[in-house]
């Protein structure tokens, strides 16, 4: 999923400042299970606004809604009434759902409610990882199923560096080394030697280094 | 491969001299005398010195300006060149400018990441590794091409190292590391600091075994310790460090005043030690802002004088 984590509320409070009516718009799907955009962080946030505005003698009225989606037109359409009638929306969706209603709604302002971070899992209760950085050419069938672009510090093709230590990365003690992963599951598959030939320096044309990306589907056009 | 020497560095190796080199890095600023006075506490004592190319992330005069430098002198500089800062259309064309220059020895490395260094707010590249570097490198002198294939005016024939930490996990990978840079290009090694050196000698034993020592020129990294602190310091803060308990208690255990020179003694037993191993061509002395201590270790070592070789 897209892993995103809401905005401190005092950067939320000054970009929604100058609006007197504001929809906060959640998104149902990835930021939602990562507890950042969903029904619930709406509904507190809605709170939160509201009460900040009395505190502050501010005259502001706060609606809240969430869409299934805010990265699709189907959904997105169904927000159109609530957007219509505020001054401006607050949406907590990742970077590609704020975008798809600004693109939607052209005369709105939209304002970001979170920080999109990464494209990741839930690790464990309360841990969220980064796991792949949309390169654009899968390689983990070569890294037996961990991704050293994604999760190495350093994205090293050819093996850990030098400051790999008890299974830890060099620059956070907290974070796994890709390349202890990498070795340990490959020795488990017994697939070590996809690990020993020398890998050529990678093309990244296909990631963001070439530009930002278009999927044509020809079998998709009508 | 090239037959013919390119460098001093690779002449001694040649001709089974045991190598000494040292490291010297270059100001964080402009002013080249800073260079210079490390040079001239060098010279004479090692057969070439490394430069390091903004060492652990830190702004730093350019490894190439501090080369030449030192080359002006009549010192022989190895070039240290990372892949943190640079994607390969800056190292191919820099290598290209280095060797314009006369820079004839060169170690590839990744480089420290930046969040160790005084600017973590800035962005990394690693558009390639470096084992992709030394590949590039080599190609680009026996092929004569860049990475594009094409043929170049004139092609670099340098010396090219890499370096090694037998001291990082997982133990087993980094014998395979190895295969890969002397694969990839690699003509000599320069290793992670040796404290530990029942690890250092199970590591070599595995090099050993598959005949990698034959094959390239490792020379063992050593740093003389100053003081218990320092000590302490390197062993649980710098990445990639291995000192052994044994060898923080000796270092703490002489009075404060005598810490450094315990350092030193330290240093000699273990060039001892290295010196008698199968595959141990040469050590290679990162004595951090102490240069003026590399004379003393190379002169008790009983490595002077150094051969005097011409390219
Ligand atoms: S190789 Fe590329 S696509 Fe595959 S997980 Fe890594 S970053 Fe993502
Ligand atoms: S310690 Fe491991 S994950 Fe971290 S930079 Fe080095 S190889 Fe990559």
């Amino acid at each position: 999923m897209i892993v995103a984590e809401q905005k401190p509320i005092d950067e939320i409070k000054e970009m929604a400042a100058p609006y007197r009516k504001l929809l906060v718009l959640g998104c149902g799907t990835c930021v939602q299970t990562c507890f950042a955009g969903g029904e619930e962080e709406v509904a507190t946030l809605v709170s939160t606004l509201r009460l900040a505005a009395k505190v502050d003698g501010r005259d502001i009225e706060v609606e809240g809604l969430t869409v299934e989606r805010q990265c699709e037109d189907e959904f997105i359409q169904e927000a159109a009434e609530s957007i219509a009638r505020n001054e401006a929306v607050l949406s907590l969706a990742c970077g590609a759902g704020v975008q798809a209603i600004a693109r939607r709604f052209y005369h709105t302002p939209i304002l970001p409610g979170v920080n999109t971070t990464f494209i990741g899992v839930l690790e464990k209760q309360g841990l969220f990882t980064e796991e792949c950085l949309g390169c654009g050419n899968c390689e983990l069938a070569t890294f037996n199923g961990i991704c050293p672009i994604a999760r190495c510090a350093k994205k090293l093709l050819n093996g850990p560096c030098g400051g790999s230590r008890d299974g830890k990365c060099e620059i956070n003690p907290e974070t796994d080394c890709a390349w202890q992963l990498i070795y340990d599951r490959s020795k488990a598959l017994g697939k070590l030697d996809n690990l020993k030939a020398y890998r050529p320096a990678r093309s990244w044309q296909a990631s963001s280094a070439g530009g930002p990306r278009r999927l044509v589907r020809e079998d998709h056009i009508i | 491969m090239n037959p013919e020497p390119v460098s001093r560095l690779e002449q001694i190796l040649k001709q089974g001299e045991f190598a000494v080199t040292a490291e010297c890095g270059p100001p964080r600023g402009a002013n080249a005398d800073v260079i210079r006075e490390k040079g001239e506490l060098l010279k004479g004592f090692v057969d070439a010195v490394n430069v390091t190319d903004n060492q652990t992330a830190i702004v730093r005069m350019s490894s190439i300006a501090a080369c030449v430098h030192l080359e002006q002198m009549g010192l022989e500089p190895v070039m240290q060149m990372v892949t943190r800062d640079r994607n390969r259309i800056a190292l191919q064309s820099d290598i290209l400018g280095a060797y314009s220059l006369g820079i004839r020895n060169i170690l590839c490395l990744s480089g420290d990441h930046q969040t160790f260094g005084s600017q973590p707010e800035a962005m990394n590249v690693f558009d390639i590794d470096s084992m992709n570097l030394l590949h590039m490198v080599r190609t680009m002198g026996s092929e004569g091409t860049d990475m594009s294939g094409f043929e170049l005016d004139e092609a670099p024939h340098m010396f090219i190292g890499a370096v090694a930490n037998p001291f990082a996990d997982p133990f087993e990978y980094r014998v395979i590391r190895l295969a890969k840079k002397i694969e990839a290009g690699a003509e000599f090694i320069q290793t992670q600091c040796v404290y530990n050196t029942e690890r250092f000698k199970e590591w070599l034993r595995m090099a050993r075994e598959q005949g990698l020592t034959e094959q390239v020129h490792i020379l063992a990294g050593i740093t003389p310790l100053k003081s218990a602190n320092a000590t302490r310091y390197m062993a649980t803060k710098v990445a990639g460090m291995d000192i052994p308990d044994d060898i923080i208690k000796r270092i703490a255990g002489v009075p404060k005043s005598q810490a450094a020179a315990e350092g030193i003694k330290l240093c000699l037993e273990t060039i001892q030690e290295l010196r008698e191993l199968e595959g141990i061509h040469g050590i290679h002395i990162m004595a951090i802002e102490s240069e003026d201590k590399v004379g003393e270790i190379v002169e008790e070592a009983g490595l002077l004088p150094r051969p005097v070789v011409e390219v």
